[in-house]
């Protein structure tokens, strides 16, 4: 009796553990599925444009819905030009807030402020728009664009980059906000990958006379490299597809300018501003065409950032 | 002329104290914002706010649809989600050491944290919307509850690693099945880490407009239908700072402020929770 009692009982465990085991696998392999769903479901709505458009859509540069022409140029552009902006203006920021959270920053101070840099990225993107729309680009417009007018719209080669009538929205504006936003990301990866320097290379470099910037630039950049580079591509990643703070302040306008100052369009703020209204089935598939390409860049980005960073985690297990 | 040492003395000098300055800016935009977040919306906030509905232009009124809209999708986007999350985190912590699944799993989750949430978007107004006809409630839920899966996955699996192996031995040695080690003695360890996984979700997305855009649109009026298109605080917040109205513009930053103060509490609230638990962080 009491034999066959815990024969079943096993029984029935072996049981519960392989259907535990089939039930956290099949969720493991619904977000596994999930990255090409997205991919297979945006490449069927945008067939009737891939069929009509072909790979001309991808370099053409019209944009017009009555006459049902579309062309991903112009929002192309718009998105690699605000993210670059954004990587320009945040490497550096972020490379300068990593060293002085890791390596300046008196002990009790590390936390405080290194939230307060996290609560950046907490600060969600309608708020970015929102306060750029209606505090940042007025008074760019009024105090920092003549300037940008006066002092570099006169530069010989990047001069007409920088000339423009002072609107206050733009590529620029954008590309500003777009920094902020990704400031916190970029830091965060930094200050991760300075922290796991094996401190005994520092203090040799210390022991050897280094001062503290030779040491940051000697020792601890070249160990990290991978790892800064991952993370400037995960600032990137998140600067692409960045949507709402982007469609307040870059105006919105389907035209190629020379000029930052100008209004112009991402392929998010495309989205976000004309898909509720778009009729007709090119028009919508062109909306979905572009949605696609943001994804497929995305995923390029990131997955070579991930590759990065995998491969610093990897040279860090054989150093220690 | 400078000696070496003095000129390496400067150079030092001058690169920290950049580094220096760029703290400070990074803080001065952190502080600008909320600055002026406190500042517009100061003299907006009142009782309306929670008890009256969005106004037509010119005219007085509150946020309560968007304020109740808001909430019921947050809430059931997080209730869809975080299951997902914490079982596919289980796998790829505990059953993931052999085979395929786990590490491409744990690729395409890092690829769908930093996705564009506008995608998600998208995506589920092709799978959903167009499907169902029309705007809702739930597909805004789910778009919500596709951002909850990855952020979910990722601190789940990190904090059931956390957990000592010789604690599932033990519990191995007396005899207990697998789902039960992990049930009440791994996730049950790392309950705090996972708690604070699913505020740091819930903070991520009740501030996301671009995938309610598509899925849950907007509602001027009162719902509490998840079938139907649902008032939220985001889209609002987009709709009426992008009109003309003053008044409009009066409400957005209300809002503005409402959402701000709730994600930055949360994202507080979360650390507190998970340092409290674990003191060695």
């Amino acid at each position: 009796m009491s034999r066959k009692y815990s024969e079943i009982h096993v029984k029935r465990q072996a049981i519960q553990d392989i259907s535990f085991h089939g039930v956290t696998a099949l969720f493991a392999f619904l977000v596994f599925a999930l990255l090409f769903g997205i991919v297979l479901s945006l490449f069927q709505g945008s067939l009737p444009a891939i069929k009509t458009f072909g790979w001309h859509f991808l370099w053409s540069s019209d944009w017009d819905p009555v006459q049902e022409k579309f062309g991903a140029l112009v929002p192309i552009i718009g998105t690699l030009v605000t993210s670059t902006i954004a990587l320009l203006i945040g490497i550096p920021v972020s490379f300068g807030i990593a060293i002085f959270l890791t390596e300046l920053s008196p002990r009790w101070l590390k936390r405080p402020l290194g939230t307060a840099i996290e609560l950046l990225a907490g600060i969600p993107s309608i708020i970015y728009g929102i306060w750029g729309l209606f505090i940042f680009a007025p008074l760019f417009a009024d105090h920092v664009e003549p300037w940008i007018n006066d002092h570099l719209g006169v530069l010989p080669i990047l001069g007409p980059l920088f000339q423009g009538p002072p609107m206050g929205i733009g590529i620029l504006t954008a590309g500003i906000i777009l920094a902020i936003m990704v400031i916190p990301f970029i830091t965060a990866v930094m200050r991760d990958v300075f922290d796991v320097v094996p401190p005994m290379l520092k203090e040799s470099a210390y022991g050897l006379g280094a001062t503290t910037w030779e040491v940051v630039w000697n020792i601890v950049l070249p160990f990290t490299k991978n790892g800064v580079v991952g993370g400037i591509m995960l600032g990137l990643g998140r600067a692409l597809g960045e949507t709402m703070a982007v469609t307040f302040v870059i105006g919105n306008a389907h035209d190629l300018s020379a000029s930052l100052l100008m209004p112009g369009n991402s392929i998010s703020s495309a989205l976000a501003n004309e898909f509720n209204e778009a009729v007709g089935e090119l028009y919508t598939a062109s909306l979905i065409e572009l949605c696609l390409i943001l994804f497929l860049i995305t995923i390029i980005v990131l997955s070579l950032a991930k590759l990065l960073l995998l491969r610093m985690q990897r040279a860090e297990g054989r150093s220690s | 002329m400078l000696s070496l040492y003095q000129r390496r003395r400067i150079i030092n000098a001058l690169w920290l104290g950049i580094s220096f300055l760029m703290m400070t800016f990074g803080l001065f935009w952190l502080i600008w914002i909320l600055a002026t977040l406190a500042f517009h919306s100061f003299d907006s906030l009142s009782l309306d706010l929670f008890t009256k509905m969005t106004p037509p232009p010119g005219s007085q009124g509150g946020l309560l649809n968007a304020i109740v809209g808001s909430l019921l999708m947050t809430s059931a986007g997080t209730l869809i989600g975080t299951p997902i999350g914490i079982f596919a985190g289980i796998y790829l912590a505990e059953y993931g050491q052999r085979g395929w699944l786990a590490p491409a799993t744990r690729f395409m989750n890092d690829v769908l944290l930093s996705a564009p949430s506008i995608v998600i978007g998208l995506f589920v107004y092709m799978v959903v919307v167009l499907r169902m006809g029309h705007f809702s409630g739930w597909a805004g839920a789910l778009a919500l509850a596709l951002l909850v899966i990855p952020v979910q996955v990722r601190t789940t699996e990190n904090m059931l690693r956390l957990v000592p192996n010789t604690l599932r031995e033990a519990a191995a040695a007396l005899g207990a099945p697998r789902w039960k080690i992990i049930t009440s003695v791994t996730l049950r360890a790392s309950r705090a880490g996972i708690i604070t996984g699913m505020l740091l979700a819930v903070a991520r997305i009740s501030g996301e407009t671009a995938p309610l855009l598509f899925t849950a649109l907007n509602n001027q009026w009162m719902s509490t239908n998840m079938n139907e298109p649902m008032a939220n605080l985001p889209n609002m917040i987009f709709q009426f700072s992008m009109s003309p109205y003053q008044d409009w513009h009066t409400l957005a930053w209300a809002g503005a402020l409402l959402i701000t103060f709730s994600v930055l509490a949360i994202n507080i609230l979360a650390r507190v929770v998970f340092r409290d638990k674990n003191p060695s962080y």
